[in-house]
């Protein structure tokens, strides 16, 4: 570290200038040779040196990003152990499946340490998106970091829905059947679009490799990109937003703090908590698996996979055209929308925007609650369509009278915000957005545990055990 | 310098401009086709997706249904005699479809579409009749072209095949 070290004559060992680099010398003593010291340190390739003391609040953002981060990494992480005992070839997948099972060592406990990882980061993708929505983290200069963490929640979607075909049993094999099915509706290029997808007519051995393929190259790239510049922006927008409270009037005064140790030491003990969780939790419950796929027979019922039973919920009501792929395009269009017309700045930070947007928010999934059900059960017994008006197309009979039937309602429980709660945008948006998250909510909950076999509604505790 | 004239209404830089996008763009389309050939799917000879030999014409009895599993299909033979191959995928979300005897009909499985033995729709979702492969009849061979898919949206009598 001296002046001499330069010289050709007294040149340090390569050991000597590796150590040099790795190990400072003497940690700093005063306040401002700290700061020098951890610029230069790997966390700060990520963090600003300093962040505002109120974002790190553990009730205002829960955590939630950073939980996705360390899902994503435990995936990585057990993705790339599991390929060495995994072929992408029908039936050996499924034996590969055993094989981790029972003759690799702790190769059960990787395979449900993904599993199980791989699933909670929907749910936590999902509530991470809640939380922007509804603090209004989304508003400017923010929308594109929505734009781009929309994105990412999309092909977190596609590589869980890739890697669901992969053990290759009967419950990857129908349930992929069922989810690639509904792009043979896409208007056109349906069928052609469905082959090139699942490389043939049907789920097969080339689906198998595409999917594979997919899952581990195209789709991780994809979302490690994204998550780098997701990263990036927050840093650039400011960082997080800060909390505020109701009547909150003038700004809140800025506190900052260094980053290391105050967020560091955070973010660090709730990964280790959060992890101990997720390996007990992997511990104790295996990840399914059923019977090997058997193209032939269809068990009874072919569920697609959870996150995809809010969406089997609307096929059963709908003509697929309307139910898989105009509805749930236009959510789609309409979240990527949202920070481009709710856009006051003022509430900002406040959890359901004011006193009001409170009142309605909870109005809306109460009402959302109660509706919801009640239009399954009027649709699955009272309602049809198809048989009332028998001479018309199914696409109109099936798909746009009943969209229409739903629509209105929605528009008067819009007017009804405006007239009685004179709501402005802003909560108006929450109030909508509310309720349909809510109603989507509710038909995934349905889904999930009250459809049985052939489809038909059961309770939970009366289901008949699935036939296979 | 790039000013445009009477005489030049195009400048040589603006020329130069366009044809690189003109050829920069015809690469990009090339390029894009080249991968999506090469992502088409490819078929093997005497798998699902050729021609398949179902049987003997005696093999099937009048007004009987009989699962084809390495072909996909169903043999139906109507009570006059008469061939249909019926593609054994539910033109909902892809279920294969059994047969049930007792009933004498497609009940699918798994959003309880139900299709007569012709596979004509019976009760939705499904949109539209069980699909059919192209039947012929050689030296008293039933033989299937599952590559030949026909998509219908009813039963027409130019459907059957006769021996």
């Amino acid at each position: 570290m001296t002046k001499e070290s330069s010289t050709p004559e007294k040149e340090d060992s390569m050991l000597d200038r590796m150590r040099e680099r790795l190990v400072p010398e003497a940690m700093p003593v005063d306040d401002r040779g700290r700061m020098r010291m951890v610029v230069d340190s790997l966390v700060l390739h990520l963090h600003p040196t300093k962040v505002i003391a109120s974002t790190m609040n553990w009730n205002y953002s829960w955590g939630l990003g950073g939980l996705s981060a360390l899902l994503m990494a435990v995936l990585g992480l057990t993705g790339v152990v599991l390929q060495n005992n995994y072929t992408p070839a029908a039936p050996q997948a499924y034996l590969d499946i055993l094989e981790i099972n029972s003759n690799v060592w702790f190769g059960e406990l990787i395979r449900n340490l993904h599993h199980w990882s791989a699933n909670l980061l929907i749910v936590v993708a999902v509530l991470h998106l809640i939380r922007v929505f509804a603090t209004g983290a989304y508003r400017p200069p923010r929308e594109l970091n929505w734009l781009i963490g929309v994105a990412m929640l999309l092909l977190v979607v596609a590589a869980n829905f890739t890697g669901y075909l992969l053990p290759w049993d009967q419950l990857a094999f129908w349930a992929i059947t069922v989810g690639t099915s509904i792009i043979n509706y896409v208007p056109l290029i349906g069928n052609w679009l469905g082959q090139l997808i699942l490389g043939g007519p049907e789920v097969g051995a080339n689906t198998l490799l595409n999917f594979y393929s997919m899952h581990i190259s195209l789709i991780p790239l994809m979302i490690f990109g994204l998550m780098s510049y997701h990263f990036w922006r927050v840093r650039k927008d400011g960082g997080l937003t800060q909390p505020k409270k109701l009547d909150e009037v003038e700004p809140p005064k800025i506190e900052r703090v260094t980053t290391i140790p105050h967020l560091v030491r955070r973010e660090l003990v709730f990964a280790l908590a959060a992890f101990a969780v997720l390996l007990v939790f992997a511990m104790l419950v295996p990840a399914p698996l059923e019977g090997i796929a058997n193209p032939d027979i269809s068990p009874n019922p072919a569920k697609a996979p959870w996150y995809f039973m809010g969406l089997q919920e609307l096929l059963l009501h709908f003509h697929p055209l309307i139910g898989a792929i105009i509805l749930p395009g236009l959510a789609v269009i309409g979240i990527f929308l949202l920070p481009f017309f709710d856009i006051n700045l003022n509430s900002v930070g406040i959890y359901f925007r004011s006193h009001r947007g409170r009142s309605l928010a909870i109005l809306a999934v109460g009402i959302a609650l109660v509706i919801t059900p009640i239009w399954v059960l009027l649709d699955e017994f009272v309602l049809n369509w198809s048989l009332w008006l028998p001479t018309w197309n199914t696409l109109l009979s099936n798909g746009l009278i009943p969209m229409a039937v739903i629509l209105v309602p929605l528009i008067l429980l819009d007017e009804w915000t405006v007239k009685f709660f004179h709501a402005d945008t802003e909560e108006r948006v929450l109030f909508i957005a509310t309720f349909l998250f809510t109603a989507f909510f509710v038909l995934t909950i349905i889904g999930i545990f009250f459809r049985g076999p052939g489809m038909a509604l059961y309770w939970p505790w009366n289901m008949p055990v699935a036939a296979h | 310098m790039s000013e445009t004239t009477s005489e030049h209404p195009v400048t040589r830089r603006d020329f130069l401009k366009i044809a690189w996008a003109f050829f920069g763009g015809l690469a990009l389309l090339e390029t894009t086709g080249i991968f999506i050939a090469y992502l088409q799917p490819r078929l093997t000879e005497g798998e699902f997706g050729s021609l398949i030999n179902a049987g003997l014409v005696d093999d099937f009895p009048p007004n009987s249904v009989t699962h084809i599993t390495n072909g996909r299909f169903y043999i139906v033979r109507l009570g006059d005699g008469g061939f249909l191959a019926v593609y054994h995928r539910c033109t909902h979300l892809g279920c294969t479809v059994p047969w049930d005897s007792t009933a004498q009909k497609f009940i699918c499985p798994c959003h309880n579409s139900q299709f007569d033995q012709q596979g004509i729709v019976e009760n939705p979702p499904a949109p539209r009749p069980l699909d059919l492969f192209g039947v012929s009849i050689e030296d008293g061979q039933v033989k299937v072209d599952t590559g030949n898919l026909l998509q219908r949206q009813s039963f027409e009598s130019a459907q059957v095949i006769y021996p």
